[in-house]
């Protein structure tokens, strides 16, 4: 019986290391675990293969630094599919950082996409200040909303912004978002006010919450969850990162919790049918 | 020199990320300056941030260069003073009437809009013909939605004692909600998990060199 009473006070520390070594290995060493593309991520994937070449989207970096590494490889992924298909990216931030986060995965992905022209297939209108209200004065009249882009310069001189008045010409919404304002409020204005398709990504802490949108009146569309649906993003658009490198060793870790969940249990129910029977 | 401000960045991230891991061995000075640095860098960069990306492109550029067609921005920058009064204990009451005013106009924005979202769609969502579907999967679905949506609102009206037949259903209001909680939980560990995962990336990658970025 001492070997369950043990069960029940594991040192933590004991549980981080093992933690520690089972996320670093499986990034040095790949395992390659299958992963299944869920139909909320392969919703967004169609709503953006549908879209025309050609066509304007909005894309909203509703994050920091902090929930970089479970949404920055959502983003990359999503700019990947959009000028691979030739659809035109409006960028912009309801989060400071954001702006930042989007610079960054243009860089990135403009590297492998030379003939990308920013004003003309992309443009960053920076950060603006006032979440839902925002959104709501963008639908409304997005050119006051934006006059410049992130670097200051007139929206007028740049041929991506041609004729955009409000939504209407946009082929759809996506937020990319960790939290308030984020993909709720784009739901609530884009979608719920102005017809707009909404799809989104969130971190995984989010997505129980969010996931309720995506329903029978599609609300959302669809809905990437965390780093895996970032991975099965990267699948479906056959460009493995990050996220599906990451993937690995987020198994590996889960399996390490469900132990250490079963051992903690399996010691207290030991410990209390003993109690039990003394009593 | 930009290769070599580079390093000193990746070193000093990696100084700052094991001060931070730290803390989960115990308490020490380290964790604490990492803390204490965290907090005044953020705080700094805020303040400066908000100057030069909120108020002056959002009202010292409009004022300055077009008064007539922007004067209305006094009225929130006046609210915003007012928020400032906080600071002075003897007038620190006058920052209420601006919460007021924030207070309200919230209120009011989103009354319309979470009624819309978060309570007409989301009910006209739940109410589906579970047997219109001839996928077996998609009506044992669509009953388990409208099955957890009721039990799940009885068990949250208190206004009738919890017993016999409606306290059965409340009941399974319960068990419902505890798969939600379970299905939260695990999505939070996994959201931790790929916070680790960035971090190491950073550790293994950028700095040791040993797995590509």
């Amino acid at each position: 019986m001492k070997i369950f009473e043990r069960f029940l006070h594991i040192d933590r520390r004991i549980i981080f290391v093992l933690i520690f070594i089972g996320v670093a290995l499986p990034l040095i060493w790949t395992l390659g675990f299958n992963l299944e593309v869920t139909e909320n991520v392969e919703s967004v994937y169609n709503l953006m293969e549908e879209l025309e070449p050609g066509t304007r989207i909005l894309i909203s970096f509703d994050y920091g630094p902090s929930t970089k590494p479970e949404i920055q490889p959502m983003a990359i992924a999503l700019m990947e599919q959009a000028f691979t298909n030739r659809i035109r990216i409006i960028a912009i931030a309801l989060w400071p950082m954001g702006v930042q986060m989007c610079n960054e995965a243009f860089e990135k992905v403009s590297a492998e996409y030379p003939n990308i022209e920013y004003g003309i297939d992309f443009i960053n209108l920076g950060y603006k200040v006032g979440g839902m209200v925002t959104i709501n004065h963008m639908a409304k009249d997005f050119r006051s909303t934006f006059p410049t882009d992130g670097g200051g310069n007139p929206i007028d001189e740049f041929p991506i912004m041609k004729g955009i008045k409000n939504f209407d010409k946009l082929g759809c919404v996506i937020s990319l978002s960790a939290g308030d304002p984020g993909l709720k409020q784009w739901v609530m204005i884009a979608h719920d006010t102005f017809g707009k398709p909404v799809g989104g990504g969130t971190t995984a802490v989010q997505a129980p919450i969010m996931l309720a949108y995506v329903n029978e009146q599609q609300q959302l569309i669809g809905l990437l969850g965390g780093l895996k649906g970032a991975a099965e993003y990267e699948l479906l658009i056959n460009k493995p990162g990050f996220a599906t490198k990451g993937m690995d060793a987020q198994s590996v870790a889960h399996l390490i919790i469900i132990i250490f969940i079963l051992i903690g249990n399996i010691g207290y129910f030991a410990t209390r049918k003993k109690d039990t029977m003394k009593s | 020199m930009e290769i070599l401000m580079h390093r000193i960045g990746i070193w000093i991230g990696v100084f700052l990320t094991f001060a931070i891991f730290s803390f989960l061995y115990k308490d020490n000075p380290f964790y604490k300056i990492a803390e204490q640095i965290f907090i005044g860098i953020s705080a700094g960069y805020w303040f400066i941030y908000t100057i030069y990306n909120i108020l002056i492109p959002n009202l010292f550029v409009p004022v300055t260069t077009d008064f007539a067609h922007n004067f209305i921005l006094l009225i929130p920058a006046f609210l915003g003073i007012l928020m400032l009064c906080r600071l002075i204990p003897s007038i620190d009451w006058v920052s209420r009437y601006a919460l007021a005013v924030v207070v309200g106009t919230t209120a009011g924005l989103f009354f319309k809009r979470y009624l819309q979202s978060d309570v007409l769609n989301q009910l006209t969502a739940t109410m589906l013909n579970p047997f219109a579907s001839s996928n077996a999967a998609q009506i044992i679905g669509e009953l388990i939605l409208i099955i957890g949506t009721i039990t799940g609102i009885v068990y949250f009206f208190f206004s009738k004692k919890h017993e016999g037949a409606f306290g059965t259903t409340a009941r399974v209001g319960i068990y419902f909600l505890m798969v939600s909680f379970g299905a939260a939980f695990g999505y939070t560990v996994m959201a931790r998990i790929s916070l680790l995962i960035g971090r190491l990336n950073f550790l293994l990658g950028d700095w040791l060199g040993i797995i590509k970025p």
